[in-house]
């Protein structure tokens, strides 16, 4: 009798051990394969591209710039070059790696998701970029150009979470999240130092500043906007805009010290 | 008050029994011959088990748990050795010790029940071997569900449960548990000293897994901190009156002394593993070796922390047991009119 028990209790760990196995390899099937925008997306709101305006601006940061730490990357001898922190790169005050974009104003207007997909590039062991915007749907091509395995794993709050290991020289990894998130985190953890942000919205709206601080934002419609500016260690700051027909709105921001 | 032998019921004595020290008491009268190389191989699967926990938190101190993304294969295979660089070297590392220690447990399974005549030793022998196959779905699920806090925890709680069963049969089949005349003291005071190691056996569960929880992203750092000085206080009180009161019997002492020394050695490295981790490395680009070396030190310390407590539980069990006072049954004490 009890060996017919540690048969059962055998065979039944062996089938959950399976049915596990099994649910994974689905998994990763199933997030190989990019979705597109849903097929009964409501058609895109008409703009009239004759009125349309832009905002446009500078981000600094005020007061002494924290001194970006040195990566360690000896634990992988593949990983080659240097590395440094990224989470406040701010040169000469002028900071880059915020995510802009128009929070609020828009209405119910709907937008096309672009059919061209966004890029990020492992290389050096760093993302680049460090801070991604893309619109909900959209597709995300993840590549792979060090001599050496990374595993992509993004974090979300509100879109799905998946881990997916890619080989050097293996193909694109596409994926798309589906729902607007954030500064949605996403680490590799063979090198626990990477770590990037993806930025998902519901519009064409974004723009990222680059190393001069610098964004902008075309074909807006007039209207009045809440752009929201956010930094991965600084927090988020929004400002209110009014963009008339045709207008080209600057809008400056910055970041202090304090808010880390 | 001592006696020469150990109860026939262990644990529990009656104050006015009259067969104290008799035969039929005695513990010697177990009937198993001592294996000198299964308590070897006993005592190897349980240092091999304290070097798992060491690999596991190694993983958790260098936040490689998903560095290989599948479970039960790694990278798709079930042998193939992955390139150990990274986080991989951790994470595959631990499987691969994880592995070994399940080997090592069916092994010792199988020869406790070819070669044990105790029943309840062979059934703890097979026991551990569920215990390994929970463990190994533990790990495997926190794989495949992003590392929950709750299932990590689980893990750890349960790699540390195993730790505690495999030096529990490395005591069981060794030489002075199986030879000797057990020195027994019958324990009066309340509480019991093993009401007090039971009560420190709990109070450490309940500080491993917040521990975990804490360490897995689940909970945060106070709580573990603030029941520290419970466990602190419990466990200072049971080795001292192991100490103060059954100092006599080796068997008793030993482990308490361990106790407190490990308790010391605990609170220290808890303290170091709360700088490096909490006070200085929160805004840490990557895993810092010395937070590494201490969080690490303070699981395994932890872990032997908890199997010296269940020892030390299972010698007063035997060495220390309960007096009770014989009770009538309440109508017979009330005189009753004939």
């Amino acid at each position: 009798m009890n060996r017919i028990r540690f048969a059962f209790l055998g065979l039944l760990s062996l089938a959950v051990l399976l049915f596990l196995a099994g649910c994974n390899k689905k998994e990763n099937t199933e997030s190989t394969q990019p979705t597109n925008a849903p097929a009964s997306a409501p058609a895109a709101t008409p703009i009239d591209q004759a009125t349309v305006g832009s905002v446009s601006g500078t981000v600094k940061f005020d007061g002494a710039a924290p001194k970006a730490q040195k990566i360690d990357m000896s634990q992988d001898p593949a990983c080659k070059g240097t590395n440094e922190a990224e989470n406040i790169v701010a040169d000469k005050g002028d900071l880059a790696n915020v995510f802009v974009y128009v929070k609020d104003g828009l209405g119910s207007r709907t937008f096309d998701v672009p059919k061209d997909p966004v890029v990020l590039d492992q290389s050096g062991c760093k993302y680049h970029p460090h801070v991604l915007g893309v619109m909900a749907g959209q597709t995300v091509q993840i590549k792979n150009d060090d001599p050496t395995t990374h595993n992509i794993h993004p974090t979300p709050k509100d879109n799905r979470e998946w881990n997916e290991s890619q080989p050097p020289q293996s193909a694109p990894i596409e994926k798309n999240f589906a729902r607007e998130e954030i500064m949605l985190p996403v680490k590799c953890n063979q090198h626990p130092w990477m770590k990037m942000y993806i930025n998902v919205v519901k519009s064409p709206f974004y723009a990222v500043t680059g190393p001069d601080g610098k964004y902008e934002i075309k074909g807006l419609p007039p209207g009045d906007y809440t752009i929201a500016f956010v930094q991965e260690k600084l927090g988020e700051q929004d400002q209110k805009v009014t963009v008339g027909p045709k207008e080209a709105k600057t809008v400056d921001q910055s970041f202090k010290a304090g808010g880390m | 008050m001592r006696l020469p032998s150990g109860p026939g019921k262990r644990g529990v004595f009656s104050k006015s029994s009259a067969v104290y020290g008799t035969e039929e008491f005695a513990l010697k009268a177990i009937a198993t011959p001592y294996n000198r190389r299964l308590h070897q191989f006993a005592v190897f699967t349980a240092c091999v088990t304290l070097l798992l926990i060491v690999a596991g938190a190694l993983v958790t101190s260098n936040d490689a748990g998903l560095s290989v993304p599948d479970w039960p294969t790694t990278f798709g295979s079930i042998y193939k050795m992955p390139h150990m660089v990274g986080g991989v070297k951790f994470e595959h590392g631990h499987r691969m010790v994880a592995e070994f220690v399940g080997l090592l447990t069916i092994a010792l399974a199988f020869w406790t029940w070819r070669a044990e005549h105790r029943r309840w030793l062979r059934i703890l022998a097979v026991a551990a071997v569920g215990t390994v196959i929970v463990q190994g779905v533990l790990g495997g699920l926190t794989v495949l569900f992003y590392l929950p806090a709750t299932v990590s925890s689980a893990h750890a709680a349960v790699a540390q449960t195993f730790f505690c069963i495999a030096v529990c049969i490395a005591m069981f089949t060794g030489r002075q548990w199986v030879e000797e005349t057990p020195q027994v003291e019958i324990d009066t005071r309340r509480p019991s000293l093993f009401t007090l190691t039971l009560l420190s056996i709990f109070v450490l569960y309940v500080q491993l897994i917040l521990g975990a929880m804490f360490r897995h992203k689940g909970m945060s750092w106070w709580p573990h901190v603030v029941h520290a000085a419970v466990v602190a206080i419990v466990l200072t009180w049971t080795s001292i009156r192991a100490l103060s009161v059954y100092s006599r019997i080796e068997a008793v002492k030993k482990p308490a002394i361990l106790l407190l020394s490990l308790l010391v050695t605990q609170l220290c490295l808890g303290f170091a593993a709360f700088l490096t981790r909490v006070a200085w490395g929160k805004d840490s680009l990557q895993p810092e070796l010395p937070m590494v070396i201490s969080t690490v030190a303070h699981v395994a310390v932890g872990a032997l922390l908890l199997a010296t407590t269940v020892v030390l539980s299972i010698q007063v069990w035997r060495h220390v047991p309960v007096a009770f006072e014989e009770r009538a049954p309440g109508r017979e004490r009330t005189p009753q009119a004939a």
